[in-house]
């Protein structure tokens, strides 16, 4: 039963979200700290290091760490607030137990797992392995991912298991496979104010990677050019030499047309797509129709943009390319990425001090957890779990034979569906979640009201946790230590600053329990996550993410490693495809040609707006953590809907109306923002909260072919202006998806 | 080396509020943030300004207070009224020409940004400046931001017909020598806001 076993008004007045406004001692001077832990930040892509300043065991405050080289000191308002978790009052303490009508009840540790093993084992004998799913999050350390996705394979031998980096990398991982042969970025960030010219194609970097910010800023003080691309203007775009207002979708109309301006005047490097590139023949085939004008019609802003953006990048001797959702989150997000890494290929820039380019990855270990096998579809090391070597390698690591590994799984969505369709009847679900982050919200809790047997292991109760029959209280960041990868592959260490509360216990400790009441106590006998860490080495030594010489004492002393590091002797390769050689088995680039195709849902008269999402700088994805903390909630309460003037004329909305935004799979109300600095043919509203203020009850569950990513940056909707709503879900504090 | 300074430029801030979240998490005046941050035109624009104490050579705040109540440091660094002096009569809060000090009624005391001086004077850069992602608020030396950005740092205001130097520099287009703030000007200059759909029609 995953249906919601009380009234939600009854599990928000017992689990939250409640907002922690100041310390548990209250705003006193904190005086001398015990001790400071160098660590990181546990939100975004960017891990800023921090110090965490513990006075009797708990989290009190921070101190910067400028002597970290990714962001010397700098933090965002979300790693300055983050100490307020570690003595939240939501914190779970002990094992919850459904009870019907009832919320939940504690029980002890022994019964909650013994139960979650039973089930487990119930549903696997009734209706196959692959009927128990497994979904976990790119918030987990490297240690955390390789357990989970050896968990799956070898303790309950389920080929469903994904994670929620399937809604966040995977556009940006595939094209960078398919180009360059490396799901990394391409260059260290250090490589970002040497550049000539950037271009910014849909990131939000004021606000969702901050601390890049500075990078950008340098290489514009050193000269650089910055193009940015976003259908809004934002605090990025403010001050950049070119902003284009590309129409949510139109992405590819721009690429394309910078690219067949490129190379009508003569800017490609022949040399270089000659000597390192194969199937550029084609990519010029593909943007031969792309005139500017052509490009801007499917962009939808005028051509002296384009050209602009052609004569900026174009002729530049350094260059820098940063992408991020904006052009990830489609439906042709995998194509996205493809046509702007085709930019970097015809430029010959890459590979070279100044030269090169960046996904900018979103969650905290975005980069590092889609490489340790917790992906559907991968092994450790980066590994092709259909792949016969592959699968041979870690069959070998894990001493279990090779045809007991089970082979591809759903991904995230699909699954969803799988569980709305009645194949998979189980499932466990660490650090995601899903009634915030997934598309089409109606249909995603209609999925989970149909599982059999739900359990969770988090810290907070999340709005998904709230439907589980059994939840396991977990760590935060803090309470373990283990690795994460940061935005540009570089492997740092989280420390342990303080132990978990006497009855939440560590992540990776759940687990192992778990694979011993499933029979797998002798491949899961860990004493420490440095012991995982030790086998995470051995199983993606040889891989293309390789970790083989990385150790954690290596990793203090040299301020993080980058991957691929073979041989503990080799010092890390914070540069990747230096002397133009690049991943794939021929050594050379392979340029894809692209034809720009509409998005799943395009406006149409009963639908005429586009809706797009993003981010906000307060809060980090679903917003479990980042909703409950005083000084960011206090900083953005609420979500809102961004229109343009003449759009609200249109419909008759004024600033701080109440609107409804409305599209064919369900709505939310909002409070509308009335704002120049939108295209007037398009709407935003931030996704972070629940209930009837997520922007997720509007967006759409069509996914990319290749990634599977949702296409959250598209849809079609209509906004009117409504009464401020006064039911139930109104009157919830606005963090747990009510109204100020 | 020469010695480190405060500088501010106001065209790199994001307005992501770091450092008013990290202000407050000073122990001098924990939970009470003590600079500002500005949105300058929400409707038109994304622009925001950071605020802290610009510390005037010769204070204005600390002139106007009956009770001098405010105290200049030796180096420069304009404080705090102090407790037992401060009648709250808020003539600082008004006469500060950069809207700094904040009037607290429930401690009827007058608080404003010290140049974190528990800080400063241990040789720490200030906490805003230290977190602030853009470096739109920056501590370091006057060669520095000479070496690395293309503006100009500056110190001199005109407000009017009155001058004021301040120990906080603000970065500016590198022509400039002082920023004149004339009551015509602010009044009289005709303000064009940025619209995404003018940029559209081709009229940037």
């Amino acid at each position: 039963m995953a249906k919601l076993s009380d009234t939600i008004e009854n599990l928000v007045a017992r689990y939250g979200p409640r907002v922690q406004t100041e310390p548990a001692d209250g705003w006193q001077p904190i005086g001398e700290a015990d001790r400071l832990v160098k660590t990181h930040c546990c939100f975004c892509g960017q891990q800023c290091g921090i110090q965490l300043k513990v006075k009797d065991n708990q989290v009190v405050g921070f101190e910067p760490w400028e002597e970290f080289p990714f962001n010397k000191g700098k933090l965002c308002p979300k790693g300055v607030k983050r100490y307020m978790q570690n003595t939240h009052p939501d914190r779970l303490l002990a094992p919850l137990e459904r009870v019907e009508g009832h919320g939940f009840r504690e029980v002890p540790w022994e019964a909650a797992l013994d139960r979650v093993a039973s089930e487990m084992k119930r549903i696997q004998a009734a209706h196959g392995n692959d009927a128990f799913a497994v979904l976990t999050g790119a918030s987990l350390t490297n240690e955390k991912a390789y357990l989970m996705g050896k968990f799956a394979r070898v303790a309950l031998r389920t080929a469903n298991i994904d994670y929620n980096g399937r809604l966040c990398m995977v556009s940006a991982a595939a094209a960078s496979k398919k180009v360059f042969g490396i799901d990394r970025s391409g260059n260290p960030w250090s490589d970002i104010p040497k550049a000539e010219a950037l271009l910014i194609a849909g990131s939000n970097v004021a606000e969702c990677s901050p601390i890049t910010t500075d990078y950008v800023w340098q290489a514009r003080e050193n000269g650089a050019k910055i193009i940015v691309l976003d259908p809004r203007l934002t605090p990025i775009a403010r001050t950049v030499d070119l902003f284009i207002p590309v129409r949510p979708g139109g992405d590819i109309g721009i690429f394309n047309a910078i690219l067949h301006v490129m190379i009508r005047r003569g800017w490609i490097d022949r040399e270089f797509i000659a000597a390192h590139t194969v199937g550029w023949e084609a990519v010029e085939k593909a943007v031969e129709k792309y005139t500017p004008e052509y490009g801007a019609k499917i962009a939808g802003v005028p051509p002296s943009l384009i050209v602009k953006a052609a004569e900026i990048w174009g002729p530049a001797k350094t260059s820098f390319l940063l992408h991020a959702r904006g052009i990830e989150h489609h439906s042709k997000g995998v194509e996205n990425c493809m046509a702007a890494l085709n930019l970097v290929v015809g430029s010959g820039r890459i590979g070279r001090e100044g030269c090169g380019y960046a996904m900018i990855t979103g969650q905290g270990n975005g980069q590092g957890a889609r490489e340790q096998g917790q992906k559907c579809d991968q092994l450790p090391g980066s590994r092709d779990v259909e792949n016969p070597a592959h699968r041979k390698y870690i069959a070998q690591v894990w001493e279990v034979p090779e045809p007991s590994i089970p082979h591809k799984g759903l991904s995230a969505v699909p699954l969803l569906e799988a569980i709305h369709a009645g194949k998979i009847k189980g499932l466990l679900l660490i650090c995601f979640n899903p009634l915030v982050s997934l598309p089409d919200q109606n249909f995603i809790r209609a999925a989970l009201e149909k599982l059999e047997f739900f359990a969770g292991i988090d810290f907070f109760l999340s709005e998904t946790m709230r439907h589980a029959d059994v939840v396991l209280p977990g760590s935060l960041m803090e309470e373990d230590e283990g690795t994460t990868t940061n935005v540009e592959g570089r492997v740092i260490h989280h420390k342990k600053a303080v132990d978990p509360p006497p009855d939440a216990w560590e992540d990776w400790r759940v687990i192992c329990e778990l694979a011993r009441r499933l029979g797998a106590a002798d491949k899961f006998k860990y004493r420490s996550t440095k012991e995982i860490f030790d086998e995470l080495r051995r199983a993606s030594s040889g891989g293309v993410s390789d970790y083989f010489g990385i150790t954690w004492e290596k990793i203090d002393e040299q301020m993080g490693v980058f991957w691929p590091c073979p041989a503990l002797d080799h010092p890390g390769t914070p540069r990747l495809y230096e002397g133009a050689r690049f991943g794939h088995p021929d050594g050379k680039a392979h340029p894809q040609p692209v034809e720009w195709r509409p998005a799943a849902e395009e406006t149409d008269a009963e639908y005429p707006i586009v809706l797009t999402t993003g981010r906000t700088v307060a809060h980090y994805l679903s917003g479990t953590q980042t909703r409950r903390i005083g000084g960011l909630v206090a900083q953005t309460p609420e979500p809102w809907c961004e229109i343009h003037p003449r759009l609200a004329a249109k419909l008759g909305i004024a600033d701080g109306d109440f609107v409804k935004v409305e599209s064919r799979r369900g709505d939310l109300v909002v409070p509308a923002r009335v704002v120049t600095t939108i295209r007037p043919d398009t709407v935003f509203v931030p996704y972070h909260w629940p209930l009837d203020r997520a922007a997720n009850r509007a967006t759409i569950r069509a996914i990319d072919p290749i990634s599977n990513i949702p296409e959250y940056k598209i849809c079609a909707v209509r906004v009117s202006k409504t009464a401020r709503p006064d039911d139930l879900i109104a009157r919830l504090p606005p963090q747990a998806g009510g109204l100020l | 080396m020469s010695e480190l300074a405060f500088f501010i430029d106001y065209s790199r801030c994001i307005g992501c509020r770091a450092c008013v979240q990290a202000c407050e998490e000073c122990d001098t005046h924990r939970g009470r943030s003590m600079i500002h941050l500005e949105a300058i035109d929400e409707r038109d624009s994304v622009q925001t300004a950071p605020q802290v104490c610009m510390h005037c050579k010769d204070p204005i705040c600390a002139r106007v207070c009956p009770a001098d109540a405010i105290k200049q440091t030796p180096d420069g660094v304009t404080q705090s009224a102090l407790k037992p002096r401060c009648i709250g009569c808020s003539n600082c809060v008004l006469a500060c020409p950069f809207g700094v000090p904040n009037y607290y009624g429930g401690i009827d005391q007058m608080m404003k940004c010290d140049y974190c001086y528990d800080r400063t004077s241990a040789g720490k850069r200030p906490m805003c400046a230290t977190v602030c992602p853009s470096q739109a608020l920056a501590f370091t030396t006057l060669e520095e931001i000479e070496r690395t950005r293309k503006g100009k740092a500056i110190n001199r205001w005109v407000f009017g017909s009155e001058v004021v130097e301040t120990k906080v520099f603000v970065v500016t287009p590198p022509a400039t020598r002082e920023v004149r703030l004339d009551l015509v000007q602010l009044g009289g200059k005709k303000h064009e806001p940025f619209d995404v759909a003018a940029l559209l029609e081709g009229s940037p």
